[in-house]
């Protein structure tokens, strides 16, 4: 039986370490690009995979990132530990953020970060557990 | 690098001219245009890239530069300066009435251009549609010319003198697909001599300015340039490919926001290291600097009527760029994710370092060629044989 076309990759975060941050989705839209991936979608899983990264690395210990690619959709799944988020119903309005002095000094901690991975999805699902971490699970259908 | 030649990838190619700079053996050259291509022509105009004014001794002004260019074939030698400020003007009036999302960027490095279409195609709306300096003044001294000399158009050719060799495709295949106002290109370092022999031979009355050169454009050929020649507030000047990069991943990102124009250089001091130039790049850079200093504080341009040919769409570029991405791995989606999960394989079984000795410039992209038959896996030479045998399955 011929088996189902499927790329996978996984990237480690790091928490607090500003310099690599962004590395995994630059990685993951360069991917996208080679594999011919329309530039309208791949825009989409580029502003998702880097908003999810961002959350990673400005508010949890660290994480990783997983690229689910076929021919019927882009799979991301970003999972952390951390201290995970009490109200996710509040954590997805416009606005709301957790952002220290530091981070929204840094341009940071507008708190659009999920509201637009949600924007950008076709499904979007968060599940958070305080105390242990959050995760992500983004798909875009081309 | 394959059996000892290049290959150039034509896809790939954004006409950077790196290639030609760093070949050891001078085997790259770039295609310009000669004085016998121009022996069709009744009247020829040299139209120097004001890069060319920072390549001779301080005292050498541009006045003598241009005086220097009609004494070694050229019919008439046009300054850019002006046209570049005009152009500056119509940036600025852009950047003001612009609504859409920012920041934008500047469409007047060819390479970048080049490099948006292949890797940033969402980023194509970002280049502001104004014309280039080189593509107005071109304009302007073809009406000109053919008014005082009752020539027809066509009987007049201009010829760029360019530091780069990406500013000649830019003239040969423009990317919106407008003709060129200009009708060839020839490298700086290909006229240098002969003009340098030709300014030598000018006595000091000869030399003496023979049309001033000034304006808040002159400093353009420098990174920051542009952005010093706007009124606009917020404006980033970034040079070099990887830097130019690493802002249009920020750009792509939705950073930047609150920055207006960003402008972008493939070479990293701006045009004054362009490949064909001949001087180094840093005391070419001090003359422009000082030219700049010395006659770059007052404008040459009436700047209302630049706003008014600026209303009149003078400076406006019809039409859109298309994207040029790379060729896919596969044009069947489902092919390209097997080849791109072949090549991930791949990669973890090669060192990982990037040593080049394969030819390939790195380990992802020699994965890249042996999945996609371009070379054998044999061709590392870090790789035990046994290691390859296990990989091939021999």
């Amino acid at each position: 039986m011929a088996e189902e076309p499927l790329f996978v990759q996984r990237f480690e975060i790091c928490g607090r370490d500003l310099v690599s941050a962004g590395k995994a989705s630059t990685t993951v839209k360069a991917i996208l690009r080679e594999i011919g991936i329309h530039p309208t979608v791949i825009r989409r899983a580029a502003i998702a995979s880097y908003e999810a990264e961002m959350n990673v690395v400005l508010y949890a210990r660290k994480g990783t990132m997983e690229l689910r690619v076929t021919p019927q959709d882009i799979r991301i799944t970003v999972a952390d530990e951390g201290d995970g988020i009490p109200d996710v119903e509040l954590a997805m309005q416009e606005g709301y953020s957790t952002a220290s002095e530091e981070i929204r000094e840094m341009g940071f901690g507008a708190g659009m970060g999920l509201p637009n991975i949600k924007k950008n999805s076709d499904t979007f699902c968060i599940d958070s557990v305080p105390g242990k971490g959050t995760t992500l699970e983004i798909v875009i259908r081309p | 690098m394959r059996h000892g030649k290049a290959e150039i990838l034509e896809d790939r190619c954004i006409d950077c001219g790196e290639c030609a700079r760093v070949c050891p053996h001078n085997a790259i050259v770039a295609q310009t245009s000669s004085f016998t291509d121009f022996s069709r022509f009744k009247y020829i105009v040299a139209l120097p890239s004001p890069v060319l004014y920072g390549q001779f001794r301080k005292d050498i002004l541009p006045g003598t530069i241009l005086a220097g260019l009609r004494r070694i074939g050229f019919d008439a030698a046009c300054d850019m300066a002006s046209a570049t400020e005009a152009v500056s003007i119509a940036v600025d009036e852009y950047l003001s009435s612009y609504r859409g999302p920012l920041p934008l960027l500047s469409p007047f490095c060819p390479t970048v251009v080049r490099l948006i279409q292949a890797r940033y195609p969402n980023l194509i709306d970002r280049l502001i549609p104004i014309d280039s300096p080189m593509e107005i003044a071109a304009r302007e001294v073809r009406n000109k010319k053919t008014k005082e000399l009752g020539l027809r158009r066509d009987e007049i050719g201009i010829m760029y003198l360019t530091p780069c060799p990406a500013k000649i495709v830019a003239i040969k295949y423009p990317p919106r697909k407008r003709m060129s106002h200009i009708d060839g290109a020839i490298g700086i370092a290909d006229i240098y001599y002969p003009l340098l022999a030709a300014i030598a031979d000018m006595n000091s009355d000869q030399r003496e300015e023979q049309e001033p050169v000034r304006g808040i454009g002159l400093g353009w050929p420098v990174l920051g340039g542009q952005v010093s020649s706007l009124r606009a507030e917020s404006c980033l000047a970034v040079g070099g490919l990887s830097d130019v990069e690493r802002i249009l991943e920020e750009i792509e990102n939705g950073k930047l926001g609150d920055i207006q124009y960003v402008e972008c250089h493939a070479c990293p001091q701006g045009c004054c290291g362009g490949s064909l130039t001949v001087d180094n790049t840093y005391v070419t850079r001090s003359k422009i600097l000082g030219l700049v200093a010395r006659f770059g504080s007052a404008p040459c341009q009436d700047r209302e009527s630049i706003r008014e040919l600026y209303q009149e769409t003078y400076f406006s570029l019809p039409g859109t760029i298309p994207s040029r991405p790379f060729a896919p791995l596969d044009k069947d989606i489902a092919k390209a994710i097997e080849k791109r999960k072949r090549i991930q394989e791949t990669y973890e079984t090669l060192p990982q370092i990037d040593c080049g000795a394969c030819g390939a410039p790195s380990c992802l992209s020699f994965a890249e060629d042996v999945v996609l038959t371009r070379a054998k896996l044999e061709e590392c030479p870090l790789l035990t044989p046994r290691q390859v045998g296990s990989e091939t399955g021999v």
